[in-house]
């Protein structure tokens, strides 16, 4: 990852992006004309008062919303026009998705939570099995494989709902909320792991409330009204220089 | 910093730099680390008000240092700190001061004011991050210090979300 110097194609870029719900017949902007890029590793944070457009935003970047009007390009390509199974199929190559209630399968154990996306994405069960045990060992769960999600407390939960959405190795997560239902404890355990698997280069844009989130990324966004009332870059002696003091083990992450 | 001063003196009489250890061992880096300076005016103060008594040891190779003894005054002070309710979060926020009356001198507007403020409170939390990350995991005095911190800047944070919501 250290070699590429050339201009880098944005993981995420967005023109004019638009969502307009319809409500009762009165459309109601939700996003008003948002440019967005996200660059290759970069941890982004969308803040902002509720109703202002961050879940929207982050739904339409997965494809989980269509846009009104507007583009959306991952990687270099146009997504916007796609059809809703091609979204589908992209989403399972390159996106994992975090949401603040963790959506795991409730009658499947956490291993087979873990295994679904590879499998669905065409791994053998060999690879998605040595994966799954690999995240899960990274994410301290390797002896909650067998146990049932309702088994486990919402800190855990989510660190699941993590190794799920990076089982496939995603160029993009997504997360709305990751920690908007987790207590201060949870939230930490949750934060020391999105700390590590973005020191490792995962790209993230990530809608939070969460401060100390906030405090993590590199890049802070603010949502007012739909559109971007303020983009603040949070370190400017850019990635990995400014994480020298840190120090402790970490975890082999590949994302 | 005077009534922090008198607690650890009431557990043992101590000299100077025996309380600043003591005062960043217990707090960890977050305590706003004073100075030996700042420690020894503080002492030589609470001395002319009577709080402590200091006594000279005489030591081989070096100046006398000074062991400080809580006197019954300064113990009545301590319990006075201990037994009143302490002051709860500020109601006039200077930042929220200068967000309604800069604007009407128009040298400034709304918007520019919160958004800067909003960067400087998440640097704040990025450095507080750091400092837990950098803090011995056994330190549950330290690392709870951070955590009122973080939950401290959280409220201001949700707090300027609203004046943002309501005034810009």
């Amino acid at each position: 990852m250290e070699g590429a110097v050339t201009p880098m194609t944005p993981v995420v870029r967005t023109v004019n992006l638009e969502k307009i719900y319809q409500n009762g017949g009165v459309p109601v902007p939700a996003v008003r004309g948002v440019d967005l890029r996200v660059e290759e590793g970069e941890f982004v944070a969308i803040m902002g008062p509720s109703g202002s457009g961050k879940s929207t935003l982050v739904h339409m970047l997965g494809g989980l919303d269509t846009r009104t009007n507007g583009e959306i390009w991952l990687d270099g390509k146009r997504v916007d026009t796609l059809s809703e199974s091609a979204w589908a199929v992209l989403r399972r190559e390159k996106i994992g998705f975090v949401f603040q209630f963790f959506n795991l399968v409730a009658n499947m154990t956490v291993a087979d939570n873990v295994e679904l996306p590879a499998l669905l994405a065409g791994a053998s069960a060999a690879q998605a099995r040595a994966r799954r045990e690999e995240l899960l060992d990274a994410l301290g769960l390797t002896d909650r494989a067998d146990a049932a999600p309702g088994h486990l407390s919402g800190g855990e939960q989510q660190r699941v709902a993590l190794a799920r959405a990076l089982a496939n190795q995603p160029r993009l997560l997504l997360a709305d909320e990751p920690t908007g239902n987790l207590d201060s404890r949870n939230t930490r355990d949750v934060l020391r792991l999105l700390g590590r698997v973005h020191a490792k280069g995962q790209t993230i844009a990530m809608v939070t409330h969460d401060a100390r989130v906030a405090g993590m990324a590199d890049r802070v966004i603010n949502l007012l009204d739909g559109q971007i009332v303020d983009d603040a870059d949070m370190a400017p002696a850019r990635r990995r220089t400014g994480r020298s003091g840190t120090t402790g083990d970490v975890i082999e992450l590949r994302g | 910093m005077r009534l922090h001063l008198l607690a650890l003196l009431k557990k043992e009489p101590a000299h100077g730099y025996e309380l600043k250890q003591a005062l960043e061992q217990t707090f960890g880096e977050a305590y706003p680390s004073p100075n030996i300076g700042q420690i020894y005016v503080t002492l030589s103060r609470l001395e002319k008000d009577g709080m402590v008594r200091a006594v000279d040891v005489e030591q081989s190779n070096r100046p006398n240092k000074k062991v400080y003894y809580l006197t019954a005054k300064g113990s009545e002070a301590l319990e006075e700190w201990v037994d009143s309710p302490t002051e709860g979060p500020r109601v006039r926020d200077e930042f929220f001061m200068k967000l309604i009356l800069a604007p009407m001198t128009g040298i400034a507007d709304r918007m520019m004011l919160i958004n800067r403020q909003r960067r400087h409170y998440l640097s704040l939390m990025r450095d507080l991050n750091r400092l837990a990350d950098n803090t011995d995991p056994a330190n549950r005095v330290a690392h709870l210090l951070i955590e009122g911190a973080m939950l401290h800047l959280q409220a201001d944070l949700d707090w300027l979300e609203r004046c943002q919501e309501d005034l810009a």
